[in-house]
């Protein structure tokens, strides 16, 4: 199987954001970047179909030169190829830009691949729409948000959770899936895997190469405004024993608060 | 004209995407505009009336036979060539499973980009203007969809309903043709439906529990306490989910999901960062915790310094209490 995986570099999730209002951009001194999570999963899956199916995984990241190290993280937890799209433009949280050049991408250099993963989203911009529109641009089934995943020749089911339930789709390959928590449990790198990935070379492909006229790139989406959300003030600490607090309570949540 | 999906589950209309319609209409009458619903596959029983009273004067029903079950390339199919019959200027979806499977996909077949799970939808110089939390909330970020038709989805549990309930919704039938070939993946079934859990995300009230549950049998108590609470789901911390005592399905947080629900109760979670980001829309919040200086005490309206094995059974008979 030829397997490629799509990952994302972004901000550690117990980061605390800050913001630049100016350029309605969140401020990325200071902040630890690491691979999105759901993308591990999506790693993992792929390192997994490898070792029982054969085949090839390429991790493959749109972004910034410091993807680069990101991309090395995959190659040590053990994917066999890795490519940077070098991207310049600073995060746009536009869904359809990253999604037209990856599809170009999909076109111009993996047009055989038989599996396309995701993380159900990236951290951060917090979408989930680059899947499902990769898919559509290259006229692929998808199942998104994916806690299991079975593949049985050019057959594939996929569990994907909806609401107190799990939906069970059925597809055909070549497909698009994204991954949820839950699919698998994602190894760790190992001493040996990070000192083969330091030997690999990484290749860099730009816009232009994947045939992507300026226009093409431009984002879609106008940002008006970045804010940080309100801040909360502490309420009210309900003193007494256990039951006395209960109490008072279920009195404020029915009575003040109008909650119950 | 602003096209509302209506997402049919069971059988029944979800009550978010009544919410998105209702949205659409006052967003639509903010640009002097109609707001109509699209309904795909199989319309359930008294859907006109309760469509109509959710605000649309107008249902386009499409259909054929491939349309009974639910698959993305299907209806992002039929979906696209209403929004080109028509003309329509948005398309607004719930930001539940099904509209966010669906609704990229419609945009990428229409060219256009899209806002996902918005909290606000407002109108200012003759545009819409979409509000969607990044980060799982930890920053609020506005935008416009310059390039038109504008498709979004709505979160769950922000948009109020109209009080003012509307007539009967005209159905108008569109008969879809679907190329051979053109859906190559569908639903095969739904697994695990009880019919009676309610989604964590669609809960009025989340009854959640972190490391100190201790293990299972703590979120056991918690169960007890959402059985006793009108449309209550159990949420949990990702150090509870991660220790396997209870299923992803319920973290809540940047790593699980986005909670904005009427009440959240925090039992024995200390209040990480990643954890507050994605409870932080919660209208009303309760923390329970032993340590008085848990930093979940700064985001709640009302706390108990307290052990919560004592406090959930004395709250359990004080709800029972109350509905005697």
């Amino acid at each position: 199987m030829n397997i490629l995986v799509f990952i994302k570099r972004v901000p550690d999730t117990e980061s605390r954001i800050r913001i630049d209002r100016e350029a309605k951009s969140i401020v990325e001194e200071g902040l630890n970047f690491v691979l999105s999570p759901y993308d591990e999963y999506a790693l993992e899956e792929a390192l997994r179909l490898r070792e029982a199916k054969g085949g090839k995984v390429t991790a493959v990241s749109f972004g910034p030169d410091e993807a680069l190290s990101t991309l090395r993280k995959a190659l040590a937890m053990g994917a066999d190829e890795a490519v940077l799209i070098k991207d310049d433009l600073r995060e746009a949280y536009d869904p359809l830009r990253i999604a037209r050049v990856l599809a170009a991408f999909v076109r111009a250099r993996q047009a055989d691949a038989d599996l396309i993963l995701f993380g159900r989203m990236s951290v951060g911009s917090d979408n989930a729409a680059v899947p499902p529109m990769v898919a559509e641009m290259l006229g692929l089934p998808q199942a998104t948000v994916v806690t299991k995943l079975e593949i049985g020749g050019q057959e594939a089911a996929a569990c994907r959770e909806i609401e107190g339930a799990l939906e069970k789709v059925a597809f055909r390959l070549p497909a698009v899936v994204s991954a949820q928590k839950g699919l698998n449990e994602p190894r760790y790198e190992t001493l040996k895997g990070i000192m083969a990935a330091k030997k690999k070379t990484v290749p860099v492909v730009t816009l232009a190469e994947l045939g992507l006229s300026g226009e093409e790139a431009v984002p879609r989406v106008e940002i008006l405004g970045l804010e940080l959300p309100a801040s909360k003030q502490a309420g009210k600490i309900l003193p007494g024993t256990a039951e006395e607090a209960a109490r008072e309570l279920v009195r404020l949540l029915r009575n003040e608060a109008k909650a119950l | 004209m602003i096209l509302c999906f209506i997402e049919i589950r069971d059988g029944k209309i979800k009550k978010s995407s009544l919410e998105t319609l209702a949205a659409g209409r006052r967003a639509a009458e903010a640009l002097g505009l109609p707001a109509e619903a699209v309904l795909v596959g199989t319309a359930p029983e008294g859907a006109a009336a309760e469509i109509g009273a959710a605000g649309a004067a107008k249902i386009h029903h499409l259909q054929n036979p491939l349309l009974a079950d639910y698959s993305s390339q299907g209806f992002a199919l039929a979906v696209e060539g209403l929004v080109r019959k028509t003309a329509a200027q948005a398309v607004f979806f719930p930001a539940t499973a099904m509209g966010r499977d669906l609704a990229p996909r419609l945009a990428a077949r229409l060219g256009v980009s899209l806002a996902s799970d918005c909290t606000a939808v407002s109108v200012s110089g003759g545009r819409l203007v979409f509000t969607r939390p990044i980060f799982a909330g930890k920053a609020i970020l506005t935008l416009a969809l310059p390039a038109g038709p504008a498709i979004a989805t709505l979160r769950p549990n922000v948009f109020p309903l109209d009080a003012e309930p509307g007539p009967e919704a005209e159905v108008v039938p569109h008969a879809v043709a679907i190329p051979e070939g053109a859906v190559a993946g569908k639903v095969a079934e739904i697994l695990g439906e009880s019919g009676a859990a309610i989604d964590v995300a669609e809960a009025d009230i989340v009854v959640a529990g972190g490391r100190a549950m201790k293990g299972p049998e703590g979120f056991a108590r918690l169960s007890e306490l959402a059985a006793v609470l009108p449309r209550a789901a159990v949420g949990a911390s990702r150090t509870a989910v991660d220790a396997g005592w209870i299923g992803h399905s319920h973290q809540v947080g940047q790593t699980g999901k986005t909670v904005s629900p009427n009440l959240y109760f925090a039992f024995g979670i200390s209040g990480a960062i990643q954890h507050l980001a994605g409870m932080s829309s919660s209208k009303v919040v309760v923390a329970v915790n032993k340590d008085p200086e848990a930093p979940i005490f700064k985001v709640a309206d009302y706390g108990i310094v307290a052990d919560l094995f004592q406090v959930v059974p004395a709250l359990i008979a004080e709800i029972k209490a109350l509905g005697s």
